[in-house]
């Protein structure tokens, strides 16, 4: 139940990447045919990612390593062609490394950055937004649903107060793509990171899609590919699995949304019934549909990862002790969590293998599991001790 | 991640609990950072006659406070004062690397709580 860390790859996926690891090996830049039925492939599978997100032309998809370098893309692409038009950039205090990386990054070459804070449910405040806005701002990246507190921002709204600074919306939808459906036109977003392996495409593969007419500059030089914005042979088997992904969600999403919605609240709610002293992270309904993220008091993340994985249960935490910082998670310290709370922090994100057979399992497991630790920490007050 | 040993010591934690009527208590760490534990003895004829502890942490917090209340129960109190951070890393067939300093606090735990008792005693040097 730790789909957020990997998924794996679906086996019709697998299946459609085959030939084009052994016999249709022709580099799609050729003339001669072989060249040419890579080509086809390659544009049929930017057709279904452009399909997936309803984007107006096959065109605005531009396949990369992954979305990391999609974001990276976006944020240092946008910033350096529009650097005439002003150097101010915001986004949240929430977004994903490969976001507030590249912006911190970008404060050192000449951009203001600002990092906008968010409720205790983990929404952006759009307040600040408008405020920070002015003819400066060149781009406002925001996450679509951070994977740690699943909330789902309300994008339309932020495109329309972005847009009426003129600026360019970036948004990061690599925990959402696959979960909810997203409408680039109807929502107004101008760049979208999409990844693979959340959609269980394979890893090492992603995507950006870029509004006609949006000014970025390349980010890797060569060959001219991917419209010049990102030369180098085109990764042929695993941009076909991502093709083969986006189909499959598209078509599959609502069904499956649905069904981890139910396995989701009874999740959350055997989680919180049974144990005293535990809280839901995130908003209650406006999250997303596989996020299970609840803390609980007086004991430590990484002996519950410890405890549940004993029992089979695979599971992630936002504790420091759980991260190679030893800080714990920017995102449970965003929504106002003290240390001590983040540090009880316990996330599970369902996929497709999951049934409920095993919600009901881990429903059961964690009392005790919780009881333990809790009889074990000194920090629990003494009636909950037995 | 972490050896048998450790997997062991967290799954089956030594002395784990209070002594209500101690003779030393002493506590380290913050729930800020992670990790906070408690141990507590008992002293009879200069000796370490019981031994319990308690701790919020994470696995190798757990475990390393199990070994030392181990390796402390019986000893002299010279004996156990010499106790210390790499004694309880290697009893547990090694820790690691990002856990050594974080986490790796039950000999500073049980020295602190061999201080309190002598304070309580008068008998700190």
């Amino acid at each position: 139940m730790d789909h957020t860390a990997g998924r794996p790859v679906e086996p019709r996926v697998t299946e459609a990447m085959l030939p084009y690891t052994e016999s249709l090996y022709g580099n799609p830049s050729s003339v001669h045919s072989f060249g040419q039925e890579a080509r086809q492939a390659i544009e049929e599978a930017r057709a279904k990612v452009a399909e997936l997100i309803n984007a107006e032309r096959e065109e605005s998809i531009i396949f990369t390593s992954g979305a990391t370098e999609s974001n990276n893309m976006a944020i240092k692409g946008v910033a350096y062609r529009n650097k005439d038009r002003g150097t101010r950039i915001i986004t949240s205090s929430i977004e994903h490394m490969s976001v507030l990386n590249p912006c911190k990054f970008l404060t050192t070459k000449g951009f203001k950055v600002t990092f906008l804070p968010v409720d205790k449910y983990g929404f952006v405040d759009l307040a600040s937004l408008e405020k920070e806005l002015n003819n400066e701002t060149i781009l406002v990246s925001i996450i679509y649903a951070n994977g740690e507190i699943g909330t789902i921002q309300p994008i339309k709204k932020i495109s329309q107060i972005v847009h009426g600074k003129n600026a360019y919306l970036h948004v990061d939808a690599t925990a959402a793509n696959g979960q909810v459906p997203i409408d680039v036109n109807d929502e107004g977003i101008d760049l979208l990171t999409i990844s693979s392996n959340d959609m269980y495409g394979p890893k090492g593969v992603g995507a950006l899609y870029i509004r006609r007419g949006t000014r970025l500059e390349p980010s890797i030089h060569g060959g001219g590919q991917e419209q010049g914005l990102r030369s180098g042979t085109e990764n042929l088997p695993s941009i076909v699995g991502l093709g083969k992904a986006a189909e499959m969600e598209r078509k599959e999403m609502p069904t499956e949304s649905e069904r981890l919605k139910k396995l989701r609240d009874k999740l959350i709610n055997g989680l919180l019934d049974h144990i005293p002293h535990s809280f839901l992270n995130g908003h209650p309904t406006k999250r997303l549909p596989n996020n299970a993220a609840v803390r609980y008091s007086f004991i430590e993340g990484e002996s519950i990862l410890l405890d549940l994985d004993m029992k089979g249960v695979a599971a992630s935490s936002g504790s420091a002790c759980t991260a190679k910082t030893l800080e714990p998670s920017h995102v449970l310290r965003a929504i106002g969590l003290k240390h001590e709370e983040a540090h009880g922090s316990l996330l599970f994100t369902l996929g497709k293998q999951n049934t409920e057979e095993e919600v009901d399992y881990v429903i059961r497991i964690m009392p005790d599991i919780v009881k333990r630790l809790r009889r074990m920490s000194p920090l629990t007050p003494k009636e909950l001790r037995e | 991640m972490y050896s048998e040993k450790v997997m062991e010591h967290f799954r089956k934690p030594r002395n784990m609990g209070e002594i209500p009527d101690a003779d030393g208590v002493g506590t380290v760490g913050n729930p800020v950072c992670g990790d906070m534990m408690t141990v507590y003895i008992k002293v009879r004829d200069n000796h370490i006659d019981d031994i319990k502890f308690k701790t919020f942490g994470c696995g190798a917090a757990i475990a390393t406070s199990s070994m030392v209340t181990e390796l402390a129960k019986g000893k002299t109190l010279e004996e156990a004062k010499k106790i210390g951070r790499s004694d309880v890393a290697e009893s547990l067939g090694g820790l690691p690397k990002v856990k050594m300093h974080c986490s790796n606090l039950a000999a500073d735990a049980l020295h602190a709580a061999i201080e309190d008792y002598e304070k309580r005693k008068g008998t700190k040097r």
